[in-house]
């Protein structure tokens, strides 16, 4: 067997897993960009997004499930930010991001309850999760489309914060939260739409994700979550391009991990990754360099 | 105002304490109680609760017990351990707290080994149903236990991999820091290598969903068979993705597979998986019309053995072990939980698993039958190979 | 420094306080069976509130968002495990199993728990130098990195010889077999846990009252402001860490000796989290909080609660009670907290005897003031 083919399968896993980080990372950086919160919450979104299909699945034909699920992510990330983090609008950060890892708690309490603490099985999505045969290595369809879909939301997402009223308003309140306040945005709304775009993403990221591992539990988001982070760290906070290439690399670096046989080691190298670009370049791979004002 | 809510919050505090110490006065009659240490949550969550089934159906069909001349009623005392090493001392201390004679479980080796130690310290006797670490009784006179140990199961597996499937290269995967998968995988690679095989081993962190690695490495290894005896949140994962890369090597595991959630992924794949296991649905017919029985006439019970009535040979395990601790009850002739576990020495006891007895020197069921079933994927139900017996 | 008459007084009270609360202790343990779980709740949390204060420290006093808590614990239990385990077990096979163990030696007690904490406050330094520079939500992400890489390191299997790989240690002292010096008299479990986690939160409370601590809490209020005043901040940012780590690792110890084993698996992110809940409900910046706080947590997490997930409370066919109802309900309580009562049960205040007359003084003139209402 050649060296490439030995290394196929990994570097397929690699890339699929990446595509799908990128999709959860783009929620971090996003929220990070403006509220300057690491949102622990997003990753339980995304499972909650998985478990809300389980659901819906057993009820109601594809067609409808899926953008139903979609709605439903999008409207409880919406009300995450409306009932836990704009109320402490005012409070120091530490606040506001001890109630994310509180969100996080109750969410994954209550997918606990609903599901009983047992696995469930994520339904099979036709033709996206079949098996293909990809140079000799045999896959499912859907670790080729995530790359090419998730890239494909991203360049939408850049041309939407370019070029429409509410992405400069995004990028405005970004760059400075109070002096866009003054300009008269309307900075509520533009948080609500950061979330609602972020959710969204998180769902789709949860359909690609849950096809290729089809089983939902309550902590399933918990790992995933925090290696979007890093990812969304590792590219640069803030930039959307850095989390989906800072995605890309953990992914890939994850699985050749893994192949060689370091399997211990697979998730804390994720994290050695991060502290050295945060020594290295503490603004991460494409982040704007930011001074502290006095 | 806020002073006021603080005073009213502490105020519901203090009540909460009182409503619990005050809960615990309420005596009725004769009460005999058995506390089971199972958990019903985590990754061992689906196990936990299907043998917990075998101990509620068995404490329906028999709920009480003559102790000493007079007739107990039997209660359970359900406790939720999590399947997590740290949340199971203070589980055990709940029911050592709420007076338990006698304690049955844990599904899974680690909470049986995190929870041991507490038990022990309060002359708790304990009955493990499905924990096969070796580790988990020795040393503990107060832990028994009604199913067959991981040395002897391991040793099966390895002897079916090499002379029944007659694979050299076996995969082994286990979870990190389990002390099942890792127990068992480590007895099976010492029997594997004494056979002639050579072996392959990897072991996966806690919250893995990605096995594609995993069975990339077995498949470039070019391992006859995928040995991989972990929870069965994990087996979904293992099955599904071992189908999607069109890995043609069979899957081995040991008794935790035996479940019909592992059925319901394979069902309608193209997957070759063999398990061990304590008990072949068929062996009692009268169980298992009863369990069945008792399952469908109720939603709740069944929605917990996973939404159908196969049986899975952990809830025979927990109707036995049930059985096993009346039995010792009896023969003690008291509640007091010291003499329960003297009298649980002597206890022998023909359950629908086969007969149990201890050994004098752990308190182990000596058995020496192990149960080898087949998954038949077209309609998602067991097929019994035969039994091996060693010994 | 001069004191008054009045704070003469309340430390005497204070005193009194804490002497009765520990001859309480002593007294409950006497007459209340030892297997009731009140005493493990107790002594989980005596255990949990040193793992607070120290994160207390850290958070709440230096300003440093720290989320490695985890981590440090887990070096302090492993290395009061592995000194104190006896040598006839080290060598046999009951608990390394797989490997053989590299360690010859054997310490008593007091010195393995002590080390505990010396290992875990080494490695802080080492930790601090590079991630100290980092500022506040990067410092967290980076601590919870290294506590992550610490438990992969100690479950990794060449260090087998050493840890066990990732399995399980047990036969090391635990509380219930603390005896008096010279003797073969058990000290009662529950008072001695409270008692050396006393010790150990008092050192922290000396510590933070002393110039020290001021310079703590200078750097919490405004590090540029504290370094123009001459402040180091590197310096006391790695003495508030390190120290920090120290208690820690001792909690980490005492966490061992309470479960009779320890795990690698079990420090996980998770564990951080709830210390950090415990901080939060207690109060930033409030030590006495942090430890009624650390009770009030696992009291319900794991005692008060669990009624909720007995299926016998269901009424009429409704299935709410159920596994998982608890959860539920203590995170919808803990997230009211941190939504409604966003300064926890103390704020920043300690218990102390004047608080406490301020306290009540205050609910007179409140009733008072509702008195004048109504009249």
């Amino acid at each position: 067997m050649s060296l490439f083919q030995t290394w196929l399968p990994y570097l397929l896993a690699g890339i699929s897993v990446g595509g799908q980080y990128a999709l959860i990372a783009i929620g971090y950086t996003m929220v990070y960009g403006i509220l300057r919160l690491i949102n622990f919450a997003h990753g339980d979104v995304f499972m909650a997004a998985g478990l809300i299909m389980v659901y819906l699945s057993t009820a109601l034909p594809l067609w409808i499930a899926i953008p139903l699920t979609l709605a439903l992510t999008v409207a409880l990330g919406f009300l995450i930010e409306r009932a836990a983090y704009k109320p402490l609008r005012s409070a120091p950060r530490m606040s506001v991001m001890i109630s994310a890892i509180g969100v996080s708690y109750l969410i994954q309490n209550c997918a606990l309850y609903f599901t009983g603490g047992l696995a469930k099985v994520y339904p099979p999505i036709p033709w996206i999760s079949d098996t293909v045969e990809v140079f000799g290595a045999i896959t499912k369809r859907v670790t080729l489309i995530t790359p090419i879909l998730s890239l494909f939301l991203v360049v939408a997402l850049v041309l939407f914060i370019k070029k429409t009223k509410v992405g400069i308003a995004m990028r405005a309140v970004a760059r400075d939260f109070e002096a866009s306040q003054l300009m008269g945005i309307k900075i509520n709304s533009v948080i609500s739409a950061t979330f609602v775009i972020g959710s969204l993403l998180a769902g789709v990221g949860s359909l690609l994700y849950f096809s290729n591992y089809a089983s939902v539990t309550p902590t399933s988001g918990g790992m995933p979550g925090l290696k979007c982070f890093v990812a969304a760290v590792f590219g640069g906070i803030g930039s959307i391009p850095g989390a989906v290439i800072g995605a890309f690399i953990i992914g890939i670096c994850e699985n050749v991990i893994k192949g060689l046989g370091w399997t211990t080691f697979s998730d804390a190298f994720t994290f050695a990754l991060l502290i050295v670009i945060l020594l290295v370049k503490p603004t991460g791979l494409f982040g704007e360099k930011s001074t502290d004002k006095v | 105002m806020k002073k006021f809510l603080a005073v009213v919050l502490s105020l519901c505090m203090v009540l909460a304490l009182v409503a619990c110490g005050g809960s615990k006065e309420e005596a009725k009659g004769d009460v005999v109680t058995i506390g089971v240490f199972e958990p019903a949550s985590g990754d061992n969550g689906a196990g936990g609760k299907q043998e917990t089934l075998g101990v509620q159906y068995a404490n329906a069909k028999c709920p009480t017990v003559e102790i000493g001349g007079k007739t107990y009623q039997v209660v359970l005392k359900i406790v939720d351990n999590e399947s997590a090493d740290d949340k199971a001392p203070s589980a055990a201390a709940e029911l050592v707290s709420a007076g338990c004679s006698v304690v049955l479980g844990s599904y899974g080796s680690s909470v049986s080994r995190a929870g041991g130690p507490t038990f022990e310290a309060a002359n708790v006797p304990v009955v493990g149903i499905t924990c096969t670490n070796p580790a988990v009784t020795e040393g503990n006179k107060y832990y028994f236990r009604v199913c067959f140990l991981d040395p002897f199961q391991g040793t099966v597996l390895a002897n079916y991999a090499l002379k029944d499937l007659g694979v050299k290269k076996a995969y082994c995967l286990n979870k990190l820091g389990d002390d099942y998968s890792g127990g068992l995988v480590n007895y099976f690679i010492e029997a594997f290598e004494a056979g002639g095989g050579e072996v392959v081993h990897e072991e996966f962190p806690e919250g893995s969903m990605d096995f594609t690695s995993y069975v990339a490495t077995a498949k470039a290894e070019g391992c006859g068979v995928f040995f991989s005896p972990v929870s069965t949140e994990a087996a979904q994962l293992i099955i599904d993705q071992t189908v999607a890369q069109g890995a043609e090597f069979p899957l081995l595991a040991g008794d935790t597979w035996d479940s019909n959630v592992i059925l319901q992924a394979a069902k309608g794949k193209n997957v070759n998986i063999t398990v061990t296991t304590f008990y072949p649905e068929g062996a009692n017919a009268e169980f298992d019309e009863g369990f069945k029985a008792w399952l469908e006439a109720d939603s709740a019970m069944l929605a917990n053995n996973g939404g159908d009535t196969t049986i899975s040979a952990v809830s025979a395990m927990g109707y036995d072990a049930y059985f096993v601790a009346l039995e010792a009850l009896k023969a003690a002739g008291s509640t007091e939980p010291a003499k329960v576990m003297e009298a649980l020495w002597n206890v022998s006891y023909q359950g629908v698993s086969g007969p149990i007895a201890f050994d004098q020197v752990n308190g182990d069921a000596i058995r020496n039958t192990a149960f080898v079933k087949q998954a038949n994927t077209a309609d998602g139900t067991w097929n019994a190979l035969p039994a091996v017996t060693v010994g | 420094m001069t004191k008054t008459k009045e704070e003469k007084r309340d430390a005497i009270i204070a005193a009194c306080c804490i002497g009765a609360f520990y001859v309480l202790i002593l007294i409950l343990e006497a007459v209340v069976p030892a297997t009731h779980i009140l005493f493990s709740i107790l002594k989980k949390s005596a255990v949990y509130s040193l793992a607070a204060v120290s994160m207390n420290l850290l958070n709440g006093f230096t300003g440093l968002f720290s989320l490695g808590q985890a981590g440090f614990m887990l070096l302090g239990a492993y290395t009061y495990a592995i000194l104190n385990m006896p040598t006839e077990l080290k060598l046999g096979t009951s608990v390394y199993k797989y490997y053989e163990c590299a360690i010859h030696f054997d310490m008593g007690f007091l010195p393995s728990l002590l080390l505990a904490g010396v290992i875990a406050a080494v490695f802080a330094a080492l930790i601090g130098i590079p991630v100290l520079r980092l500022k506040s939500d990067y410092l967290a992400i980076a601590t919870l990195g290294f506590a992550e890489i610490i438990r992969a390191v100690f479950q990794w299997e060449a260090l087998g010889p050493v840890t066990n790989g990732a399995n399980i240690l047990s036969g090391f002292t635990d509380l219930n077999h603390i005896y008096i010096p010279f003797t073969k008299i058990a000290i009662p479990p529950t008072f001695f846990v409270m008692l050396l986690s006393g010790i150990c939160i008092a050192i922290v409370l000396l510590l933070i009252n002393s110039s020290f601590g001021r310079a703590f809490k200078a750097i919490r209020d405004d590090e540029i402001a504290a370094e123009a005043m001459g402040i180091n901040l590197f310096k006391h940012k790695e003495m508030s860490f390190i120290i920090s780590s120290f208690f820690a690792g001792i909690s980490g110890a005492l966490l061992a000796m309470y479960q009779f084993t320890v795990k690698a698996a079990t420090f996980k992110t998770a564990m951080t989290y709830e210390i950090l809940l415990i901080v939060v409900i207690g109060g930033i910046g409030s030590i006495s909080g942090s430890c009624i706080g650390s009770f009030l947590f696992i009291a319900c997490n794991e005692w008060w609660l669990r009624f909720l997930d007995e299926s016998s409370n269901n009424i009429a066919g409704l299935n709410i009670f159920r596994s998982g109802f608890r959860k539920v309900v203590f995170s919808l309580i803990i997230m009211v907290i941190v939504l409604f009562f966003r300064k926890g049960l103390m704020g920043d205040k300690e218990l102390t005897a004047k608080n406490v007359r301020q306290f009540i003084a205050g609910k007179k003139s409140e009733k008072k003031a509702k008195g004048g209402e109504k009249a």
